[in-house]
């Protein structure tokens, strides 16, 4: 039998949305007040949703504890109460929410081996929320 | 195709234990859900269907008729119980939330009449969720 486990974590952090490749005035008109030099925050909400099957002996996808192990010490104790310009992740790409559920993506698939990952899903605020399922997914 | 979902709450206690385990083993996977006196949870359940909306009445389901299934086979049996000890389907698998989902919709797909069961959804907190779409 195969379920989706979904986990929601919380963290904090700063950004501006500044492109090198425009020009100021582009920028400006791009990302009007995400454009602030000065950045701004966020408290981001993220999900992560792994699947398998459920392990008849321990009734789980997989063990809530490891996600959690492997979220807090790879996504949270980077990310959380960060300026995301300054992380690895972001000395090239623009630290939109799009490119924040691709690179923590990454990370998970590079690294979370105990279930299969299906879906990260970013709510930036209460109001918009990104997802990415990886390159491959077609979704119906 | 369209999809219809219901909400509805209960609660409920389990712990996680598997016999053929040992106390350490249990324990260690387990943890703090190991604890044989049982802990509690206010769960959310969503219950998805899906069907072609009907001319006549412009429903996917009766809606009234989903709420009485839901109640009659999921809450009744479910609310206010100790899962280990009072729903058979936890007599023999850990009652965790992703064996709740799948007994929920081993409960509801063969009740359900008009509509097509898409998708039982069980919060077990706001932060954790699981899904089952009925795959093998």
């Amino acid at each position: 039998m195969k379920a989706y486990l979904t986990r929601r974590y919380m963290f904090s952090a700063s950004h501006r949305l500044h492109s090198d490749a425009m020009s100021d005035a582009e920028n400006a008109a791009t990302y009007g007040k995400c454009n602030n030099p000065f950045g701004h925050g966020h408290n981001y909400t993220l999900e992560v949703t792994v699947s398998g099957p459920v392990d008849a002996a321990t009734g789980m996808v997989c063990n809530l504890t490891d996600l959690d192990d492997f979220v807090n010490v790879e996504i949270l104790e980077r990310f959380d109460h960060q300026n995301l310009n300054t992380l690895g992740e972001f000395a090239t790409a623009v630290p939109t929410t799009e490119n924040l559920c691709v690179a923590v993506y990454d990370i998970l698939q590079r690294g979370f081996d105990h279930a299969h990952l299906e879906k990260v899903r970013f709510e930036e605020t209460m109001m918009n929320s990104f997802e990415y399922w990886g390159e491959n997914r077609v979704i119906e | 195709m369209v999809y219809l979902t219901r909400k509805a709450e209960f609660s409920a206690s389990h712990y996680y234990h598997n016999p053929d385990f040992t106390a350490e083993e249990n324990q260690r996977i387990f943890g703090k859900c190991n604890n044989p006196n049982g802990h509690g949870h206010n769960y959310t359940l969503e219950v998805t269907v899906k069907g072609e909306v009907d001319p006549g009445s412009g429903f996917v389901v009766d809606l009234k008729q989903l709420k009485e299934t839901m109640s009659k086979e999921v809450l009744e049996a479910l609310d206010h119980r100790f899962l280990n000890k009072e729903v058979t389907e936890f007599f023999t698998r850990i009652p965790t939330t992703e064996n709740l989902a799948i007994a929920i919709w081993q409960r509801l797909e063969p009740k359900l009449k008009a509509a097509q069961l898409h998708r039982v959804r069980v919060y077990e907190t706001p932060d954790l969720f699981v899904d089952f779409y009925g795959e093998a």
